[in-house]
């Protein structure tokens, strides 16, 4: 089973976005993998594995797309278990989701992977677009929003569970496909391949983090750098960025004393109830 | 004069009240690019459906066959980019629910066209404003190809109301259907009595502190007693607490109601992306330095345990009056 893991690197979204001029100022900010990312990281390594850090078979690429920098981000994830990594040279801020998802068609043309799982969106952007273009310009079958991922023992297809507004869809879905995943997909029971572990097969309620060994064996993978054009992608951005503003911020409420001035505001100032 | 595709959800033989925003998102596309709003529906004997739908729009393209049904990225995809391509539309909308959000980004790939994602005003015939960064940024674009597809946030485009005249239903044959082996083999629904939360008045929402899921029972009583929907933070859902789809925050649901309740709940950033656009939003915390105080119109700093009996009482005294 070969697994194609598309990540992408994120300003860290616990620290205060600073936004000033019409532009997103990231100057200060740094640098960490998209956490759906990771947790796409750990769905492969699981679908690799007969338990974690056991006995494996198969092979999990990470690819991103970004300046020189995010080779550091790859990194990590060779040391969480990634077995090589791919870094196309590209400016964050010159990139839309058509675009990373025809650089990433061409990656998959050229690595052939029996299943693309990535994040279901990058929490910079929010776009919530590329697994599912990608899939589309491929014209392979997408599974969505995925909180389980089951492989067959035949590694012919996946028996999937999918977070939709109604509650939890399942489907099946025949491979090569694209699977993105959503925040369950790391639960302990969450991802399993039927051909290496059995139905008891259980994992840590969270992705795993380097441990030394993976770290010093990260330094020897392999991590290639290419660019975009040795892929043979041309074309330009379909969506621009015209400006980003801070949102409108709340007026500052009040603390209340009491239930009583609670539901007094409530009936008669908010006139809500 | 290009027309404007509005992808439209049914259920049994309605319109989705779900895909009423996305209605009133085509009709401000529309004005811009200045042809008519054409729905398009499909399914499985959707037939009833397309004619409530018609209520709204000028037309209707209904692809009604067995194979068509539920909803499939792999083969719904490949028929509202037809509808775009026949139609000479040069915009395509729907509301952004988890079918929306699956189904038309794989829809702007077949176009080769540009696609902007859960969308909060429609600026003019190509540029949008969304939400960026978890809600921390609010980001204008503009989509340079002939024909744009967008998302629109529910909670930001009043639903539509019907048209003055209703409109035509014209039944398309969707030709080979091809689900490249994917099959869809049960849908595991969440039965609820209370309303949609995307759609309720009132959310009342829990968080970790409500400890655990028997706790829930006493926001369950204050939901009902406003006739509203219960929602939740990802910790509580991650605990285990409440069912994932209560879920309300940057990846889960969002929603504005009139009034938001937020009881025993932090307020992490991914959680106010998805209620800070609510009326009126009431904190219940008993950490005065929660950051859902900052957002909060009324804060009260004290335990669930202690208030929300009291809460409930009051409401009641208030509504027998």
């Amino acid at each position: 089973m070969k697994i194609l893991v598309p990540c992408k690197r994120v300003p860290n979204p616990e620290l205060k976005l600073k936004i000033s001029g019409g532009a997103v100022d990231l100057a200060g900010t740094t640098w960490q993998v998209n956490p759906f990312d990771e947790y796409a990281v750990e769905t492969a390594l699981r679908l690799t594995e007969k338990s974690k850090g056991g006995e494996r078979s198969g092979e999990v690429i990470v690819v991103s797309i970004g300046p020189r920098d995010t080779g550091t981000q790859l990194r990590q994830l060779l040391a969480m278990g990634a077995d090589r990594g791919i870094l196309i040279a590209g400016d964050d801020s010159a990139l839309d989701a058509d675009l990373v998802a025809r650089t990433l068609k061409a990656v998959v043309e050229t690595e052939k992977p029996d299943l693309v799982v990535m994040g279901k969106q990058a929490v910079d952007g929010d776009d919530n677009q590329v697994g599912q273009l990608l899939a589309g310009y491929l014209g392979w079958p997408q599974a969505t929003f995925l909180s389980t991922l089951t492989l067959t023992a035949d590694g012919k297809s996946a028996t999937v569970l999918r977070e939709v507004d109604t509650g939890v869809e399942e489907r099946r879905v025949r491979l090569p496909a694209i699977a993105t995943v959503d925040l369950r997909i790391i639960g302990k029971k969450a991802v399993r391949n039927e051909a290496l572990s059995g139905p008891e097969a259980e994992w840590e309620d969270t992705q795993r983090l380097a441990s030394l060994k993976g770290i010093m064996a990260a330094k020897k993978k392999e991590l290639k750098e290419i660019t975009a054009e040795s892929l043979g992608v041309g074309g330009g951005i379909l969506v621009k960025t015209l400006r980003h503003e801070s949102p409108p911020s709340r007026k500052a409420g009040v603390k209340v004393a009491s239930v009583e001035e609670l539901v007094s505001k409530l009936h008669t100032e908010a006139k809500v109830i | 004069m290009s027309a404007t595709i509005v992808f439209l959800e049914t259920s049994s033989t309605n319109l989705r009240s779900a895909s009423l925003p996305a209605l009133t998102a085509a009709r401000a596309l529309a004005k811009h690019h200045g042809g008519p709003v054409i729905g398009v529906v499909i399914g499985a004997s959707v037939g009833a459906a397309a004619t409530d739908a018609a209520r709204y729009v000028d037309k209707v393209l209904c692809f009604d066959h067995p194979a068509l049904a539920p909803a499939l990225a792999e083969t719904w995809a490949p028929l509202l980019a037809t509808a775009v391509k026949e139609s000479g539309a040069t915009a395509l909308v729907a509301s952004a629910t988890s079918t929306g959000k699956d189904i038309l980004p794989r829809t702007a790939a077949l176009l080769g066209a540009g696609m902007a994602s859960d969308v909060v005003a429609v600026l003019g015939a190509k540029s949008f404003r969304r939400p960026t960064y978890a809600g921390n940024a609010q980001t204008d674009v503009e989509i340079t190809t002939a024909a744009v597809v967008c998302t629109a946030r529910q909670t930001e485009f009043a639903p539509a109301a019907p048209a003055a005249n209703p409109g035509t239903v014209e039944n398309k044959d969707p030709g080979a259907i091809n689900a490249l082996g994917s099959e869809f083999v049960a849908l595991h629904a969440t039965t609820s009595a209370r309303p949609d939360l995307a759609e309720a008045k009132v959310v009342v929402s829990g968080g970790r502190g409500m400890k655990e899921a028997a706790n829930f029972k006493v926001l369950e009583e204050l939901t009902d007693l406003l006739g509203g929907a219960l929602g939740a933070s990802r910790a509580a859902c991650d605990a285990g607490m409440v069912p994932n789809d209560l879920q309300v925050g940057q990846t889960g649901k969002v929603v504005a109601p009139e009034l938001y309740f937020a009881v025993a709940l932090s307020g992490a950033i991914q959680h106010l992306a998805g209620m800070k656009s609510s009326k009126v939003i009431v904190a219940i915390n008993k950490d005065p330095e929660a950051p859902i105080f900052q957002v909060a119109d009324y804060g009260l700093v004290a335990t669930w345990e202690s208030s929300l009996p009291q809460l409930i009482a009051e409401i009641k005294r208030l509504k027998a009056a």
